[in-house]
């Protein structure tokens, strides 16, 4: 390695290093996450995977609890039923609350008994809006991939190695999903729901604890591959991605990719849609303006997040059977040119 | 007659043998596992989690709670008489205080860490393994930690400057014994616990600290090496022995 005579690297890139480890002398090197400068030593002060990038050391957590960051999607369970909210569990020291309005785009007639929505001890895959210095967590139920998590099952991981389990644009993920055909969704806390065939599901998480278990192993990917391949005979395909840059997974936490795999989107609705459409049904949020343009996360699109998502679920369900109520039927085109503005405009509120 | 030679062959600045892993209970967000000679400590850390009567919460930082156990099994023979007592409750406290300075709860208001710390046998030196092992826990639990804290006990035995006595020592009736149980951040020599049970000069105190600081030096080494070890033994299943 390079560094002058007083410069010297005690520890090798992707060495596993323990708190109070000297890492280097001299002041050549920088100390980054999970390592700091005491006198001309850097010591590490985190067990993890040491990363030397040029001069910057820096360690990636290999063990510890999750801890609420606004922007992560994560799964949650209700542990409580509030006045106008519920309560999640977010399998860290600190419970989140889901507000009403953030629930749903429904209207919800007052006195609505809240466990129609979501139960207690029922699971939702939710993202976080927002985290407060004392750690308050206030989630959102409105996004693409936003749901309640019915049937399936469950396990709990380490909420350090989610990243690797995910993978390089999901490409970690899809692999399993491929092999095993079934459904995973992956919360940044550590929770992981999945739903298939039983011997598919024991199968996508031994899969899944093979992964937990070998994260800070390097060639995780191929390894995967061919353990999955071995396992299900059927050949699979990680050809789309290659191999992430050794720890480069863990830092493309949010890669536009790896969102879109929280499952089959407006799949299940369960009680959701029964009390939507006793509620008046789907309004329309007209349709001017929409299109697949772009970007959608980039902030202040809410509006059209909205439209779009409730054109998404209005398309893949284009005819309930369900009888709706009366006056909830209106025929669709005169709903789009007379009300679209003005319910879209009220959605705004 | 002075005591010149130890009982059991060691030179004053030997410890008993040493064992250290970590990450024995699976169950536990973080665990470790020290044995000195015949003094063993299982440690096993739950958290940071939500903490449990609300008013004992801290919004400015995490609380770290320590509970210091010996199985009713592990003494000198004697029965120990399970649940806590003055000397348990004592050992939690200062246990609690010993490894608080390492351990950087600012991210965690609210919440606590709890170590669970077990002793199956004991030989003198409990609360000194029971530090070293629930450091190991605390930092397999992923904590950020600005060291290890190691634990020793050091002592006069009859005029001898000897490092980790066992019970034997300890209990010796001829002349004047201390036993004085001290932990150490070893990268900045701050010590952490200072306790002293029995009869020492001011100059022999001193003296004995300094002569077992390369001690506290290895214990802590020999921590690291077991969080190592944890993460090495997968890479070495997959990809064979190292060969650095």
């Amino acid at each position: 390695m390079e560094g002058t005579a007083e410069s010297v690297l005690l520890a090798h890139d992707k060495d596993v290093v323990a708190p109070g480890e000297v890492l280097a002398e001299g002041m050549e090197y920088l100390p980054s996450h999970g390592t700091y400068r005491k006198n001309e030593k850097i010591y590490a002060n985190q067990t993890g995977l040491l990363i030397i990038e040029g001069k910057v050391l820096k360690t990636i957590p290999l063990a510890g609890v999750y801890i609420p960051k606004r922007g992560d999607t994560i799964v949650g369970k209700v542990i409580d039923i509030l006045m106008t909210g519920w309560r999640f569990d977010t399998n860290s020291p600190y419970s989140a609350v889901l507000p009403l309005k953030d629930a749903t785009f429904d209207y919800i007639k007052k006195g609505t008994d809240l466990t129609t929505f979501f139960d207690l001890d029922e699971y939702v895959v939710c993202r976080i809006v927002q985290v407060t210095s004392q750690n308050l967590v206030d989630v959102s139920m409105k996004g693409p991939g936003l749901r309640k998590l019915k049937d399936g099952r469950i396990i709990r991981v380490n909420a350090m190695k989610v990243p690797r389990i995910i993978g390089k644009r999901g490409s970690m993920v899809s692999m399993v999903k491929q092999a095993t055909g079934c459904t995973l969704v992956v919360g940044q806390n550590g929770l992981v729901w999945l739903k298939g065939e039983p011997e598919q599901e024991i199968m996508a998480v031994d899969a899944i604890r093979k992964i937990e278990r070998e994260a800070h192993v390097s060639g995780l990917t191929e390894r995967m591959k061919m353990w999955l391949q071995e396992k299900t005979g059927k050949t699979v395909n990680s050809e789309l991605y290659e191999e992430p840059e050794e720890g480069a997974a863990y830092e493309r936490r949010y890669d536009r990719g790896e969102r879109r795999d929280y499952g089959e989107r407006g799949g299940d609705r369960g009680r959701f849609g029964d009390r939507r459409r006793e509620y008046g049904g789907p309004r329309d949020y007209g349709r001017r303006g929409y299109g697949r343009d772009g970007d959608r996360r980039g902030g202040s699109g809410g509006d059209r997040e909205r439209r779009e998502f409730r054109q998404r679920e209005s398309n893949e369900f284009p005819s309930e059977p369900a009888t709706p109520p009366a006056g909830a039927q209106q025929p669709e085109a005169a709903a789009e040119q007379s009300h679209g503005r003005h319910d879209s405009e009220k959605s705004d509120e | 007659m002075a005591y010149t030679k130890r009982h059991d062959d060691r030179k004053p600045t030997e410890t008993r043998p040493i064992t250290a892993k970590a990450g024995v209970i699976p169950k536990a967000d973080g665990s470790g596992y020290f044995k000195i000679g015949n003094t063993e400590a299982y440690a096993a850390v739950y958290g940071p989690r939500e903490l449990h009567p609300r008013f004992m919460q801290d919004p400015k930082q995490g609380v770290l709670r320590c509970a210091y156990n010996m199985m009713p099994f592990s003494g000198q023979g004697d029965r120990v008489r399970p649940g806590t007592n003055r000397r348990s409750k004592e050992i939690s406290m200062v246990m609690a205080n010993a490894l608080r300075p390492v351990v950087d709860l600012d991210a965690y208001p609210n919440a606590v860490v709890d170590v669970f710390v077990e002793l199956p046998q004991t030989d003198a030196g409990s609360r000194c393994a029971a530090i070293t092992a629930a450091s190991i826990a605390l930092a397999d639990a992923g904590l950020k930690m600005k060291d290890m804290v190691a634990a020793v006990a050091v002592g006069e035995v009859d005029g001898l400057l000897v490092v980790d006595p066992d019970y034997k020592e300890e209990s010796q009736e001829e002349g004047d014994v201390a036993d004085i149980p001290v932990a150490m951040i070893p990268s900045t020599g701050e010590i952490t616990l200072l306790q002293m049970d029995g009869k020492v000069r001011k100059e022999d105190l001193l003296a004995a600290i300094v002569q077992a600081r390369p001690v506290f030096e290895r214990i802590a080494e020999a921590q690291r090496q077991a969080i190592k070890r944890r993460y090495e033994e997968v890479n070495e299943e997959i990809k064979g022995p190292r060969s650095r």
